[in-house]
């Protein structure tokens, strides 16, 4: 740990001076993601590539730096390599394990760089100069407010969850508060991943298990699409109703079909990074003030508001 | 070696005084299915049957290729990546031929063809870089594994490749529907199992895949070509693996980068908890179907409860796994 330390600190110290000998008026930003293993990641992959070559044709000036990486060792690495050999100036990272990566990032803010955060709280505070990201605990309590409003006399629902870190956490958290105090009983919760196949597994052994269920809270879209294909194979879909989060295209159509089966989203936009990328340009090529925090409202989107979440280049 | 010695000389016994060894896994199961029926009413129901069955028959077919390519002393590691890429391109080839062919079987027919073929050329690759190219069967599919999955990655853009929904709807039949009432998945699955036990237990192919496993000197001198028995298992493999894959395609229509994830672990502990050896010379196909349906059922199990905690899920899983092996290990005298 010691040796991986001081080999930063070396990085940060030849980083700094190498940026020092670079030209003053042109600004590299170093844009850092994880590697798209699953659709949202995809979607933020797609739209950090589409945000660089915006802004890239808009301020010939600024030169961006893009690495998408599979593990928290790798990005690590990348960011060490922007410091070291791009010599960048500004660090947007929506860090895979914010935990393992917060010294790294710390090391970057520490040699003078503009940092931005998205997405994921890092484990101390006041690191970043901008933090941009959804909101967790409201996604859940939207959704709850959702279920409370269809089911105002109470009955039984099930829950897919995400993966067991701190997202997952809030959201359910959040969900829960909202329902608190309600008749609506949560027969059980179990892990989908955040995946298609396992969302449809999960939800087979539910619809098995619990002859009566009124709703679904899947809390993503990938694992709704997964329960959907469940429901329909049982021929129970006009028992349930179900709520993802994202805002997936594909989930999006249903919405604005008016599929009985999902009456609403809630929005979670990978587009997050877009809107992260586009701060930090601006801090460099406006001169305005927008260090600070930056929560995205998770937005129930329904069949009357869809039409602004639409987008058909999307990938996601 | 000194392993799969003893099992020549007890099998006219084994009608007997069936071992341990033998009957080891199905103990297992038995006791898996014991608990599962105390824990639900539902467990033993029609559809809970069906439903595990059927998913489980994607890495069941898998697996049933990776027990030959185990018991020849080898390892595919790339096979969870390969059916992602291989549902990638069938899904686009067939979205493609859609203007030409127009919605119906031939599209599928013609995505299906496409599916095998690719299985196939990926074995033939995996194959031949390690009996050509001599280089350890666990870093060439190591390899592949990393190349497929960034390849369906950059093939999806880093989303998810979706099947046209018109052609999804003529193809979803074949992973939903079924013969006599037992979906389709189940009866491929079986039908691969069994032609599998044949040629292993009837075939020169299945006799030799064994004799290399336990001794690779020992089969060149007695005159077996045992480069070309290998490529053949990697072969049958992909091909496999693309027969898995036309059957998963049709369950939700569309690939991604978490297509098939773990899924080359999970077929390997099938072959393993069936008790086939992991460094080759004995395999046993109907053990690994045994194996399939134990990982299978633990899933299951899993969301038919809710005592254990969820976060806890895969200590489970792994206990089961340790259990079902130790069961078969115990009657092994040293």
């Amino acid at each position: 740990m010691k040796l991986v330390k001081s080999l930063l600190a070396t990085a940060v110290v030849a980083g700094s001076l190498g940026g020092v000998a670079m030209a003053q008026d042109k600004v590299t930003i170093g844009v850092s993601v994880p590697a798209a293993d699953h659709g949202w990641t995809g979607g933020v992959n797609y739209f950090a590539q589409q945000a660089i070559d915006r802004l890239g044709a808009t301020y010939p000036d600024v030169e961006f730096v893009f690495a998408s990486a599979p593990d928290a060792p790798k990005q690590i690495g990348d960011i060490e390599d922007m410091v070291a050999t791009r010599g960048i100036d500004a660090l947007v990272i929506l860090p895979g394990d914010p935990d393992a990566m917060t010294s790294a990032i710390k090391q970057v803010k520490d040699a003078g760089k503009f940092v931005t955060v998205v997405d994921r709280q890092l484990s101390i505070d006041g690191v970043e100069d901008l933090y941009v990201a959804g909101d967790n605990p409201g996604l859940g309590a939207n959704s709850a407010e959702y279920f409370k409003q269809v089911m105002p006399e109470g009955g039984n629902i099930v829950i897919l969850r995400g993966l067991p870190i701190p997202i997952d956490q809030q959201r359910f958290d959040g969900f829960m508060g909202g329902i608190e105090g309600t008749n609506i009983t949560v027969l059980d919760d179990e892990f989908a991943n955040w995946n298609r196949d396992d969302g449809f597994k999960v939800m087979q052994d539910f619809l098995t298990r619990f002859p009566d269920i009124k709703g679904v809270w899947a809390q993503d879209d990938d694992i709704a699409l997964g329960a959907i294909e469940a429901i329909k194979q049982a021929g129970r879909e006009d028992e349930m109703f179900i709520v993802g989060g994202a805002g997936m295209q594909q989930m999006l159509q249903r919405v604005q079909a008016g599929d009985k089966l999902v009456p609403i989203d809630v929005s979670y936009s990978p587009a997050m990074i877009a809107t992260a990328i586009e701060l930090t340009t601006s801090h460099f090529t406006g001169g305005i003030q927008v260090a600070g925090r930056y929560i995205l409202d998770s937005t129930v989107i329904t069949a009357e508001n869809v039409e602004e979440f639409l987008d058909a280049e999307s990938p996601f | 070696m000194s392993v799969s010695a003893p099992d020549i000389a007890a099998k006219p016994a084994r009608g007997f005084r069936p071992d341990l060894k033998t009957i080891g896994p199905l103990v297992a199961l038995a006791l898996l299915i014991l608990l599962g029926i105390t824990l639900n009413e539902n467990f033993l129901s029609y559809n809970n049957i069906t439903n595990v069955l059927a998913r489980s028959s994607f890495i069941g077919i898998i697996a049933i290729g990776a027990t030959f390519v185990i018991t020849s002393g080898g390892l595919d590691l790339s096979v969870g990546s390969m059916a992602a890429v291989i549902a990638g391109v069938m899904i686009m080839v067939m979205n493609w031929l859609i203007p030409s062919f127009g919605i119906g079987w031939s599209v599928i027919l013609a995505g299906m063809a496409a599916g095998i073929l690719i299985g196939g050329a990926a074995g033939i690759g995996n194959g031949l870089m390690i009996t050509r190219g001599r280089i350890e069967a666990f870093i060439v599919t190591l390899g592949t594994m990393g190349i497929f999955r960034s390849l369906v990655t950059f093939l999806a853009d880093g989303g998810t490749l979706s099947l046209n929904f018109q052609v999804a709807d003529v193809y979803r039949p074949v992973y939903y529907d079924g013969l006599l009432g037992i979906p389709y998945p189940i009866l491929v699955f079986a039908l691969v199992a069994i032609g599998g036990e044949i040629v292993m237990r009837r075939t020169s192919f299945g006799r030799h895949c064994a004799a290399i496993g336990s001794n690779e000197q020992v089969a060149r001198y007695s005159s077996i070509n045992v480069d070309n028995v290998r490529l053949i298992t990697y072969i049958l493999q992909g091909i496999l693996v693309g027969v898995a894959v036309l059957l998963y395609v049709p369950r939700l229509g569309s690939a991604s980068s978490t297509t098939g994830v773990l899924w080359e672990l999970e077929a390997i502990a099938a072959v393993i908890i069936g008790g086939t050896t992991l460094k080759g010379g004995y395999g046993r196909v109907w053990g690994t179907v045994v194996g399939v349906v134990i990982l299978g059922l633990i899933g299951n199990i899993l969301n038919l409860q809710s005592f254990i905690s969820p976060y806890l899920n895969g200590a489970f899983q792994g206990v089961i796994i340790i259990l079902a092996v130790l069961l078969q290990r115990g009657g092994r005298r040293d």
